[in-house]
């Protein structure tokens, strides 16, 4: 099967269980099984070709420019891998079948494991380190769902809540990492990567790419000091336990140490770095793993202490030790994967997983007993079970270790460590299978059912399979061991075996069994000393830490960030004003290329009238209605003054525009307070106008520097200038280049003109049914109401006018392409012409006589304006590529057709949809304020002569 | 001519930013309105500002403005008549929901959210 498939099948798949939930909890688990199931399969199937050594590689390029490309490898090492996910994946979804009870959401957590098998899955065949890091990520969101999956407890929010923390900070190192390690070689490819081992070493950024990778796989695979987090996630349901916190996610900072293993290691800095940090969680973790009474804590602290086993390994940089890590891999998984399900199957049966309220299990669950013990002889070292195999390797490389020029430091710690590891495990059999029975227990303990027994005795069966015979695990742990080597060291010549001959490494685990079970005689007063001891609660710390990084923040970010949008104003008006002074009095100031032009008496008085109305608005603006009409004139002076520098299209838009706007306005001040009380200080506004005068003062000079200098590079426009009558096949080089040069770019603004309208609708349609409408049908107008609402003149006069604005709209859109005009112009004309009606004869007259509604309108627009484009794929060209000809039908003078024109009746079918649709919903709201309502086109009408008409003489309440 | 077009780009500015830092959401729509104008002419005026040049092809000239700018402006002024409609209704509704038109958040007082229920 392709290696795409074996990833996306559980991405895909991860939709099946939310689908099936209703079907029955056995129709859920059974889906997710299959789904697992399938991409096993499809692993396997790629087993031949890993096998003869080959690679196995699929390739899709996505974004080769950024070195993003979808590319997955199947090596040893990647097989490895993604057998143990999708095989203990399929034995934990068995057992979660059973475990979880019928209060928990099944779909919900099969959908979260499918989603982290998948990011595993993705992990381990990534090809590419950024894709890589992508799927790294995910495993860091989906195991903060898995682990937080018991929302009602807080144990599982904090505890989700810190792993994620921890492993997303680390995530962000890695990212760092990777991207230097890319940068160093030139390629994103980990294929490329390993094979530039002395190109990266030899590189002077190879100490940060290591700490910040090592930063990321150190977290996500608890190493000291990160350690903490993984203790705290045991807080999920055990079947995340078992598969993220033994077999898989914790394995992925361990994976990425082997897969980076060629180029990064045999360094003195990787040594030091790994291996100390390997070490010390080692020893601390089974010594902290010993004291604790929670049988998944203290699992938990085994797993971090063996974690840090195969840190340390991978951190001697020998082929020895690489292969005795890999070999701890495959063992830890089986045997801890097993003990987390069965700590699971006594919490299940017993309803307690306290050691100190546990005991004497032995004869009340016997398969239980025999799986843990089994599982918990191969963690402390036992012969004949296959954690002895690996512990024996490790101690045996752990032998030629010297570290900080001591040649007794390693192997002392390590036979301390396994000491405490076989410790814990003798504490584990022994508390709480022997003794005597208890009478308290919280529930009567006793074997589950076959299905939850045989997932973790299935793995039993690798445990004493490869202890009894480790000749059968021989050639698959070379395999991968290979694969991590890569080129980089030589093929290890020893063996898998059980008896190596009288050698150091018997004596240490000798030692260490001994010693465990020494310690385990001790245990009582050693429990008091260590409870005794004084020592930093690191759950205490991390919040600490985070408590104070979030004061940082807010230390830094409440002055200037405190809800007040006029704080925010000043601030951004301050700071771009000082930008733009840095970059004036540091940038070159080239000399003016045009001399000033002579002043025209038309302009001055424009410009007069216009800095009337703006100061006007300044000192007049607690009066809103005045405010706006004084808006209105400097509106109209604007207008004017792009008719008198040659942009008459410009001057249309912006009149018409002008109209609208103030209309809207109106409409809204009908319901907002007439006049803006004075509530500032004199101070207050004294900072304003300073901050104020300082904005206006930089636009004024960038404005005059800009307007007297060619600009640094050639513009475009002579090209436009150029091509508009022979490409475009108009004149009006404004109109051709909105509809045809720049079409797409008018496209989208189309668009965003639509959204704002619709917007605006959605949020009247959601205060008009929310509690604000119910106010606004008891509002009581502020002031005084005009007596004929709709008086007839203005309705005669409207109605008139009205097929002469469509005349004059329907000929500015014609004339558009050659003479001033256009789509956008014709439209806010027509509108115009529209609203005049509503105005008149008011809102339900005019609704009434609608045809479309105005989102209809809308949606042709853009419809229109969309399939013009794409019209032109059927000719072969691309998208919004215009074509015109001229054509002659008699009596009619010679005209031009042009496709660029029916974009532009998309233009306009948009524009007065849009106008028309936000005014129509800022009248929607008046409507609701109790006015009258008439049907009839004006209120007082001579030839109706009935008593309503003179009724509604009165005013309208 | 340049002087007067550019002071008038100036005042706009200030008009607009003294307006946008005042405490209701009228006078701010206002002053966001004036620096649209303000945004507008400059950009307008990147392209040179020429009496008497529209860029509309005819035989016998051959300098005309700029019509670059003038293009962009154009949508420019119809997306800001746009944008202009959603914050006059976001604060419409906000005022009708709330009967308050600050643009500022207000301190929270101590009976905040218990509406009713006094």
């Amino acid at each position: 099967m392709s290696l795409f498939f074996i990833v996306a099948l559980p991405f895909f798949g991860a939709l099946l269980p939310g689908l099936m939930n209703a079907a029955g909890r056995s129709a859920c688990a059974g889906v997710t099984f299959t789904v697992t199931l399938t991409a096993f399969i499809g692993l396997l199937t790629n087993l031949p070709s890993v096998l003869a050594g080959d690679v196995v590689m699929a390739r899709v390029d996505w974004m080769p420019a950024l070195g993003l490309n979808f590319t997955l490898m199947l090596d040893g090492l990647g097989f490895f891998f993604a057998l143990l996910i999708l095989g203990i994946g399929l034995l934990i979804i068995a057992y979660a079948r059973q475990y979880l009870s019928r209060a928990d959401h099944m779909g919900e957590f099969f959908t979260y494991l499918l989603l982290f098998q998948g990011a595993m899955v993705g992990i381990v065949l990534s090809d590419n380190v950024l894709l890589l890091l992508i799927f790294w990520e995910l495993t860091s969101l989906s195991s903060f769902l898995l682990i937080g999956y018991w929302k009602h407890l807080p144990a599982g929010r904090q505890g989700a809540r810190m792993a994620l923390t921890v492993t997303g900070m680390g995530g962000l190192a890695m990212i760092g990492g990777m991207l230097i390690l890319g940068q160093i070689v030139g390629s994103y490819d980990l294929s490329v990567i390993l094979q530039n081992r002395d190109l990266i070493q030899a590189d002077p950024l190879y100490l940060p790419a290591l700490i910040l990778i090592l930063l990321g796989c150190f977290t996500k695979s608890a190493q000291f000091p990160f350690h903490f987090w993984l203790p705290h996630a045991m807080a999920a349901p055990t079947p995340v336990s078992a598969y993220l916190h033994s077999a898989t996610m914790v394995k992925a900072g361990i994976f990425l140490m082997a897969r980076m293993w060629p180029v990064l290691s045999g360094t003195t800095e990787w040594f030091v770095i790994v291996t100390t940090a390997g070490l010390i969680t080692m020893v601390l973790g089974a010594v902290i793993a010993l004291f604790k009474h929670d049988l998944k804590a203290l699992l938990a602290f085994s797993t971090v202490s063996h974690l840090g086993l195969i840190t340390m390994l991978l951190g001697t940089g020998t082929a020895f030790g690489a292969m005795a890590a890999v070999f701890h891999i495959l063992n830890h998984a089986t045997f801890k994967a097993a003990l987390f399900m069965s700590a699971g199957i006594i919490d299940h049966e017993a309803h307690t997983r306290d050691i100190r309220r546990l005991g004497g299990l032995r004869t009340l669950m016997p398969v239980t007993f025999m799986i843990v013990s089994l599982a918990a002889l191969s963690m402390a070292g036992i012969p004949l079970l296959n954690g002895f195999l690996s512990k024996e390797m490790m101690l045996e490389e752990a032998n030629h270790t010297v570290l900080f020029n001591s040649p007794w430091l390693v192997p002392v710690l390590a036979t301390i460590g396994s000491l405490f590891s076989a410790a814990y495990c003798f504490r584990l059999i022994s508390h709480v299978f022997f003794g005597p029975v208890r009478d308290d227990y919280p529930a009567k303990p006793h074997d589950p059912g076959a299905g939850m027994w045989l997932p973790p005795a299935l793995l039993i069966v690798p445990v004493v399979g490869i202890g009894v015979a480790p000749f059968l695990a021989e050639p698959f742990v070379k395999l991968v061991t290979a694969a991590v080597l890569g080129n980089a060291a030589d093929m290890p010549s020893a063996h898998l075996k059980i008896w190596h001959g009288l050698v150091p490494a018997l004596y240490m685990s000798i030692i260490a069994v001994v010693g465990g079970l020494a310690m385990l005689a001790i245990f009582k007063p050693a429990l008091r000393l260590w409870e005794g001891t004084p020592r930093p609660e690191a759950k205490v710390i991390f919040e600490a830490i985070v408590e104070g990084a979030a004061r940082l923040a807010q230390l830094l970010i409440l002055p200037l960030h405190n809800g007040a949008f006029t704080r925010y104003a000043a601030v951004g008006t301050v700071t771009i004003v000082f930008a733009g002074y840095y970059a004036w009095t540091t940038g070159t100031l080239g000399a003016p290329t045009y001399a000033p032009q002579a002043v025209d008496p038309v302009l001055v008085s424009g410009w007069g009238m216009l800095v009337a109305a703006t100061v006007g608005m300044v000192f007049l603006h607690r009066n809103r209605f005045l405010s706006l009409i004084l808006m209105g004139i400097v509106g109209l002076m604007v207008s004017i003054g792009f008719v008198f520098f040659s942009a008459p299209d410009l001057a249309m838009t912006q009149f018409t525009v002008e109209v609208v706007t103030i209309i809207l306005m109106l409409l809204a001040l009908n319901f907002l307070p007439n006049r803006t009380p004075i509530e500032s200080t004199v101070l207050r506004r004294l900072r304003d106008v300073a901050v104020a005068i300082a904005g206006g003062l930089a636009s004024f000079a960038l404005a005059y520097h800009y307007i007297l200098r060619d600009p640094v590079a050639a513009s475009i426009s002579e090209f436009h200038l150029a091509n508009s009558y022979k490409g475009g096949g108009g004149t009006n080089v404004v109109n051709v280049i909105l509809v045809d040069f720049r079409g797409f770019d008018t496209f989208g603004e189309i668009i965003v003109l639509s959204i704002a309208a619709l917007l605006i609708y959605a949020l009247t349609e959601t205060l008009l049914k929310g509690p604000v409408g119910a106010k606004l049908l008891n509002r009581k107008p502020d002031q005084l109401q005009a007596g004929g609402v709709h008086p007839m003149m203005m309705v005669v006069l409207t109605r008139g006018m009205m097929p002469v604005v469509m005349m004059v709209g329907f000929f500015i859109f014609l004339s558009g392409h050659n003479e001033p005009g256009g789509g956008f112009i014709a439209g806010l004309i027509v509108s115009i012409g529209v609203v005049m009606q509503y105005m008149a004869s008011g809102f339900a007259w005019t609704s009434a006589r609608l045809k479309y509604p105005y989102h209809g309108v809308i949606g042709a627009g853009v419809l229109v304006a969309g399939l013009t484009g794409i019209g032109s794929w059927f000719v072969a060209k691309p998208f919004l590529t215009s074509d015109f000809t001229y054509v002659r039908i008699p009596p009619f003078e010679k005209f031009e057709l042009a496709t660029a024109a029916l974009f532009d009746v998309g233009v306009f079918l948009s524009v007065v949809g849009a106008v028309m649709l936000s005014l129509e919903s800022f009248s929607r709201l008046a409507r609701r304020a109790g006015t009258t309502e008439s049907l009839h086109p004006m209120d007082i009408d001579p030839s109706r002569g009935d008593a309503a008409s003179l009724s509604t003489m009165k005013e309208g309440v | 001519m340049e002087l007067l077009i550019a002071s008038a780009i100036g005042i706009l500015t200030a008009a607009g930013i003294y307006l946008v830092l005042r405490l209701r959401t009228f006078p701010v729509i206002l002053g966001i309105s004036l620096l649209t104008y303000a945004v507008n002419v400059f950009l307008f005026t990147s392209g040179r500002v020429t009496v008497g040049a529209p860029p509309v092809l005819r035989d016998d000239i051959t300098t005309y403005t700029d019509p670059l700018p003038q293009a962009l402006v154009l949508t420019a002024i119809v997306i800001s008549f746009g944008m202009t409609a959603v914050v006059v209704m976001i604060g419409l509704g906000a005022f009708l929901g709330s009967d308050d038109d600050h643009v500022d958040d207000r301190p929270a007082l101590p009976d905040d959210g218990s509406e009713g229920t006094s």
